[in-house]
Formats: structure tokens, C-alpha cells, sequence
């Protein structure tokens, strides 16, 4: 990252002053030749507080998620499916404290009613939650960028036919068919269902990207560096690839990354409803469907994953919104 | 006329526009030559199809809604309109090339100059990436860019709108093309920027002996850069004529009109000239002379017939009833 990135991190007294610098920093001389959008970009997302916070907090979930298993399995002997053996452990302890009442490490969220740390649980569930999330949303990016691209380049009645379908698509209350598909083929394995999750998931959220994208294309189709590169005898899959499909990263990164939480939040309800992930694997969603029942006596087996899981998603919301008053700088002024 | 074939011969070009208040004749009947080595003007205001002329040229034209309803197109003996798609993209940037109007839009904002420039060498040339890229500094160093191999990094946000119109035509010209054609060059510039740009373009165009059309509705920019003019109006060709005949011997009441709104400083005539009323709406042209309400000379036959397009000499044709009578010199009823 260069210097001037973290000068501006530090004075975020005045962003309007700073702002104001930054746009005079960048007259053109030889030295900055070559500074990109992206530059600018991230200096922008830099300043702001909110979408900073964001990234530490998705920073050190996902890293905890990566990393914690392993650690508490080699530290204290713990997984995700590890049910005490001794019968009278098979109960839930509340955090930080030991069966006989005194505190202790082992389990800092405490354990679930079947004794099995809820720690390790969490993360494992952020795990498949996150799993879940960024795949979908990889999908979406795919199909959506491609039909869309497609769609709102080539125009007339190709574009009619293809965005009609997506209509089509959008009238059918997709989380009616999810549930039907998973009722109807889940159940058979725990990773069958958490791959039927992926593809359920990721074939409903291309809809509105595709829409987005297509927005996008046909705005910038009609600009002159279209045409300029038509004119040089550009092909149009070569238009849409290097010069149209670029110029829409802005809106779609923004969008993925709005997408990601809704897509958590969408499996959280379908596990809640118990079709999502089936024990022993976890999700958040599934976690708190568990401690819901007996958020009366072990409010813990909640709140770990409940707390977990809201945190995510705001962070992800106010990454999203730092990434989009980044990248498109006007619609900050009010 | 000449002897030699033209490289560009158009012949009764007639290009329409399906909308929704009808059918707009934006070119309807246009014919004219370009020698070899020459340059040509099209002169006229906004909306009289000088641009639509020039884009169905190179196949351009957005369709729907525009259409090629006939006429010839004739390059190096070819007929454009009938080649092929693959075959017309061969011609495009690398044996016609373009410059438009409004460099501010005309470069992919997402990419490098250098991306930019070595796209079209990559492309027609079969140049290699070192290749390409020497070729992009070299180009840019033409042209006229200081620190050319430093720059030649930058993206287009860096450069100011002369730069950016210097770059256009360094990507118009990178492959040697037979035919540039330049659609306002210099109408989103600044007077003294307008200077530099069409004084690189004449100097270029001596350098490589490339064929030049230049469209503008700027006499003063024709003026000193063509040997030859075409004017313009809703749709037609109103007049054409060697320039310097042209400007002392106009033979339509048209023309004359745009030569006595050209300001003049050595006369201080207080009021500038301005043709009165507003070209007509060209989905619904009048059946006389679409001149007939603003033309001085207007007479009854010019609202009820359409005009005869008359020679008034070997190279000077105009389209009006009375075109012998304004080449005579008869005064302007002003």
C-alpha cells in the first residue's frame, strides 16, 4: 500500500478536507502516472470508519473460522462432534465454566445440551455459513454477469427475450421451490444437502445481478469508446469482455458484496426452518435454531452464534456501503 | 471528373431511423469522392446527418433503429455495404479509421493508454505485446505527448482533454490507415487546443499521405484544412465545391448563410448574421425544399417542388432552383 494511503488514515479528522487534498494530489504529473481508479478507490475506502471496521471484523472471523478448529482440536481436544463420552457431561455448562461449577477455559461459549463445545461449533459454522455465502455469490457473479453483459449489449429482441425470462424467474417465489427442492432431495447425506444448498442458493441470486449488469451495459454501450473500439474493428466479444464488462466492477463488487450477507441470512432461515444444514455439521442459522429452544435455561446457545452472525453481516452491510461511496464518489454529495 | 478512381466513393447513401414519430431520413441521397491523399469537409448544423453519413461509412449505425436503405459505398472498389462482417472488421482501424468528437468519452476509462494503443496493433498487425507496446510510445511520441514512455502507463483521467484527443488519433493512426475520417475533432476543445489538434492532424496527414474526411459545422476549421467541401442540410447534400470556390462563390442561399454567420473580426458590424428559424423536423420534411422557411431567396416553386441538383461547373453542384442565380452574385436579401 502506498504511503499517502496511510497519511490519510491517520488525519481522518476532516474527510471533506482530506477529500478535497486528495483530488488536488491527483493533477498529473510524471511521478503519479499510472495511478488507477482502484487507487483512488481504496485510498477513499481507507477514510472511512465504518467500511474499515467492516474489513478487520470479516478479516478476523474468516481467519478465526480458517485457523480456530484445528487450534482448539490440538489445544484442548475439541470438534464440532465431539460428545463427551462420561454421560453426566452430556448436558450444557454455561461459558467459561467447568462441571463442577468453578471456572475454567475449556469451553469459553459453554457447551450445547449435548456437551459439545459451542466454540468450536461457532466456527464451524462460520465456515459453512461463509461457505455458503461467497459461493452463491460467486455464482450469482457468473451467470449474472455473463446473461446480462449479453443481454444489454446485444439489445432489441435478444435482450427482450432473455430479460423477460429473468422476469419470469423472479415471479416464482424461489424460496417456495429451495425448500421444496431441499424437503424433496435433502436429507440423504449432510454434504449432499449443503451442496444442494449451494446450488439452490447461487441459482436464485444471478437474478438481480444479471439486472444490475444489464443496467450498466446499456448505459455505457452508448459511449463513445464503444464506438471507438468498434470503429478500430474490435469484435463484440472482445467489447463486452475488455471494455463493457470492467466498467461495471464497480456496481457489481458493491453488489456482491451486499449479496454475501443476504445470502447468509437466506440459509440462516432455511436452516432455522431445519432444512438447511443437518447436524452434526453446523451453520450459524442451524445453531441458533438449536438454542432458540432453550434460550429460556442456556441462553448461550443463542447468543455465541446469534452475536457471531449479526456482527458478519453488519460488517459485510458497511463494507458494502464503503465500497460503493468509493467507488462512485458522486453519490456522496447531498 | 478525375480520371483516377476515388478511394472513397459514396453513392446515393441513404441511411433512416425507424422511431416512434416515423421514419427520419437522416442521410437520404448523398454521393460524393475523396481522391487519394485529399481531404474533404463536411460542413453543416446539428442533426443535418453529417455524422450519420460518416458512421454508415464504417457500418456504424446502431440497428435497430437505423437502417442502410441503398446507395454504394465504394472503398478502393469495394462496396462496404455488401462485405461481410468479418470483412468489414478488417477494414475497420486498420484501412478506415475514426476520431470523435468528445475525447473526454472516447477511452475506456478502466484501461492504460498502452492497453488502448496496442489493442488495435495486436489486432490488424499481428504485433506481439513488446511489439505493440513499442509501437504505443512511438505512436504516442507522433503525436506529440511528452515523456511518451512514461505516460504511455497513465489512464485516460490523467491526460486533459487535448492529450486525450492527441491519444485518439494516435490509436487512429497506429495502423497506417488509408482513410481518417474525423467527426468534430475539435468541438469539445478549447480554441487554442482546437489550433494544435487540427494543425497535427493536416501535419500528420502530409507525414503518411492518409485521405482525411473532416466533418465540423465550423467553416473557419474547413477553411484552411480542405480541398474540398460538402454542405449539409437535413439529410442532403446541399452543395459541393472546391473550398476556396466555395467560400467566394457559394451557389446556395444555404451556404451563403453559414459563411455570413462565421464572425468576422475585421468588420464591426455590431450584430453577428444568424440564418433565422430552425432546421426542420426531419421526420416530417416539408415537400418543397427543406430550406424553403429560412431562405432568403425563397420563391413559391421552392415550397412546392423539390429542388434540382444543378452543376454549376465541372466540380461545383448545389441543390437549389435558383443556384445559377446565387452563383451569379446575385446580393443576399438581407
Amino acid at each position: 500500500m502506498s504511503p499517502t494511503a496511510s497519511s490519510t488514515r491517520e488525519s481522518g479528522i476532516s474527510t471533506a478536507v482530506t477529500e478535497a487534498a486528495a483530488h488536488v494530489e491527483r493533477t498529473p504529473d510524471a511521478e503519479i502516472a499510472g495511478t488507477s481508479l482502484w487507487k483512488s478507490a481504496w485510498r477513499r475506502l481507507l477514510r472511512n470508519r465504518l467500511a474499515v471496521f467492516g474489513m478487520v471484523m470479516i478479516g478476523l472471523i474468516v481467519t478465526a473460522s480458517i485457523v480456530g478448529p484445528p487450534i482448539i482440536r490440538t489445544t484442548t481436544g475439541y470438534t464440532y462432534d465431539s460428545i463427551p463420552a462420561e454421560s453426566s457431561l452430556v448436558r450444557s455448562f454455561p461459558p467459561l465454566r467447568a462441571p463442577d461449577g468453578s471456572l475454567s477455559t475449556a469451553h469459553p461459549m459453554g457447551t450445547d445440551s449435548s456437551g459439545r463445545d459451542i466454540l468450536a461449533r461457532v466456527l464451524l459454522g462460520g465456515r459453512i455459513s461463509l461457505m455458503v455465502g461467497i459461493i452463491a455469490t460467486l455464482v450469482s457473479l457468473v451467470i449474472g454477469i455473463a446473461y446480462g453483459a449479453t443481454a444489454g449489449y446485444l439489445g432489441g429482441h435478444v435482450d427482450d427475450v432473455m430479460m423477460r425470462i429473468v422476469d419470469v424467474l423472479y415471479a416464482i417465489p424461489y424460496m417456495m421451490v429451495v425448500i421444496v427442492l431441499l424437503a424433496l432431495f435433502g436429507g440423504q447425506s449432510a454434504i449432499g444437502q449443503l451442496f444442494l444448498l449451494f446450488a439452490a442458493l447461487g441459482a436464485v441470486s444471478w437474478l438481480t445481478m444479471a439486472r444490475i449488469v444489464r443496467g450498466q451495459v446499456i448505459s455505457l454501450k452508448n459511449r463513445e469508446f464503444v464506438l471507438a473500439a468498434r470503429a478500430g474493428g474490435v469484435s463484440t466479444r472482445k467489447i463486452i469482455q475488455r471494455h463493457l464488462i470492467p466498467n461495471t466492477i464497480g456496481p457489481v463488487i458493491v453488489y456482491a458484496t451486499l449479496t454475501v450477507p443476504s445470502v447468509m441470512l437466506q440459509e440462516a432461515f432455511l436452516s432455522f426452518l431445519g432444512l438447511g444444514v443437518q447436524a452434526p455439521l453446523a451453520s450459524w442459522g442451524s445453531l441458533a435454531a438449536d438454542g432458540i429452544q432453550n434460550i429460556a435455561v442456556f441462553p448461550w446457545q443463542l447468543l455465541f452464534p446469534g452475536i457471531t452472525m449479526a456482527l458478519t453481516l453488519v460488517s459485510l452491510n458497511f463494507l458494502g456501503d464503503g465500497l460503493r461511496d468509493a467507488l462512485d464518489p458522486q453519490t456522496r454529495k447531498t | 471528373m478525375t480520371a483516377v478512381t476515388p478511394l472513397l466513393s459514396v453513392r446515393g447513401l441513404t441511411t433512416y431511423f425507424d422511431l416512434e414519430e416515423g421514419v427520419v431520413k437522416a442521410v437520404d441521397g448523398v454521393s460524393f469522392d475523396l481522391e487519394r491523399g485529399k481531404t474533404l469537409g463536411i460542413v453543416g448544423e446539428s442533426g443535418s446527418g453529417k455524422s450519420v453519413t460518416n458512421l454508415s461509412i464504417l457500418r456504424l449505425i446502431p440497428t435497430p433503429p437505423g437502417r442502410i436503405v441503398s446507395g454504394q459505398i465504394l472503398f478502393d472498389g469495394k462496396d462496404i455495404l455488401t462485405m461481410s462482417d468479418d470483412e468489414i472488421r478488417t477494414i475497420r482501424g486498420r484501412r478506415i479509421a475514426m476520431i470523435f468528437q468528445d475525447p473526454m468519452s472516447s477511452l475506456n476509462p478502466f484501461m492504460r493508454i498502452s492497453r488502448q494503443l496496442m489493442e488495435i496493433t495486436q489486432l490488424h498487425l499481428g504485433y506481439g505485446r513488446e511489439q505493440a507496446h513499442q509501437h504505443a510510445v512511438r505512436m504516442l511520441e507522433t503525436v506529440g505527448i511528452p515523456d511518451p514512455s512514461t505516460r504511455v502507463a497513465g489512464y485516460p483521467h490523467e491526460f486533459s482533454g487535448g492529450m486525450r484527443q492527441r491519444v485518439m488519433i494516435a490509436m487512429a493512426l497506429s495502423c497506417s490507415p488509408e482513410l481518417l475520417i474525423a467527426d468534430e475533432p475539435t468541438t469539445a476543445l478549447d480554441v487554442t487546443i482546437q489550433a494544435q489538434i487540427l494543425e497535427l492532424i493536416k501535419k500528420l496527414k502530409e507525414e503518411t499521405g492518409t485521405s482525411v474526411i473532416l466533418i465540423t459545422h465550423d467553416l473557419g476549421v474547413v477553411a484552411g484544412m480542405t480541398d474540398e467541401i460538402v454542405v449539409m442540410y437535413a439529410g442532403k447534400v446541399f452543395e459541393r465545391a472546391p473550398t476556396t470556390e466555395l467560400f467566394a462563390k457559394p451557389g446556395n442561399p444555404y451556404t451563403k448563410g453559414l459563411l455570413r454567420s462565421v464572425p468576422d473580426p475585421t468588420s464591426e458590424q455590431g450584430r453577428l448574421y444568424q440564418i433565422p428559424g430552425l432546421p426542420p423536423d426531419p421526420a416530417h420534411l416539408p415537400p418543397g425544399c427543406p430550406f424553403a422557411p429560412r431562405c432568403d431567396y425563397v420563391q413559391e416553386i421552392c415550397r412546392q417542388e423539390f429542388p434540382p441538383f444543378v452543376s454549376l461547373n465541372e466540380r461545383h453542384q448545389s441543390l437549389c432552383h435558383f443556384a445559377a442565380e446565387v452563383y451569379g452574385g446575385q446580393p443576399a436579401g438581407a
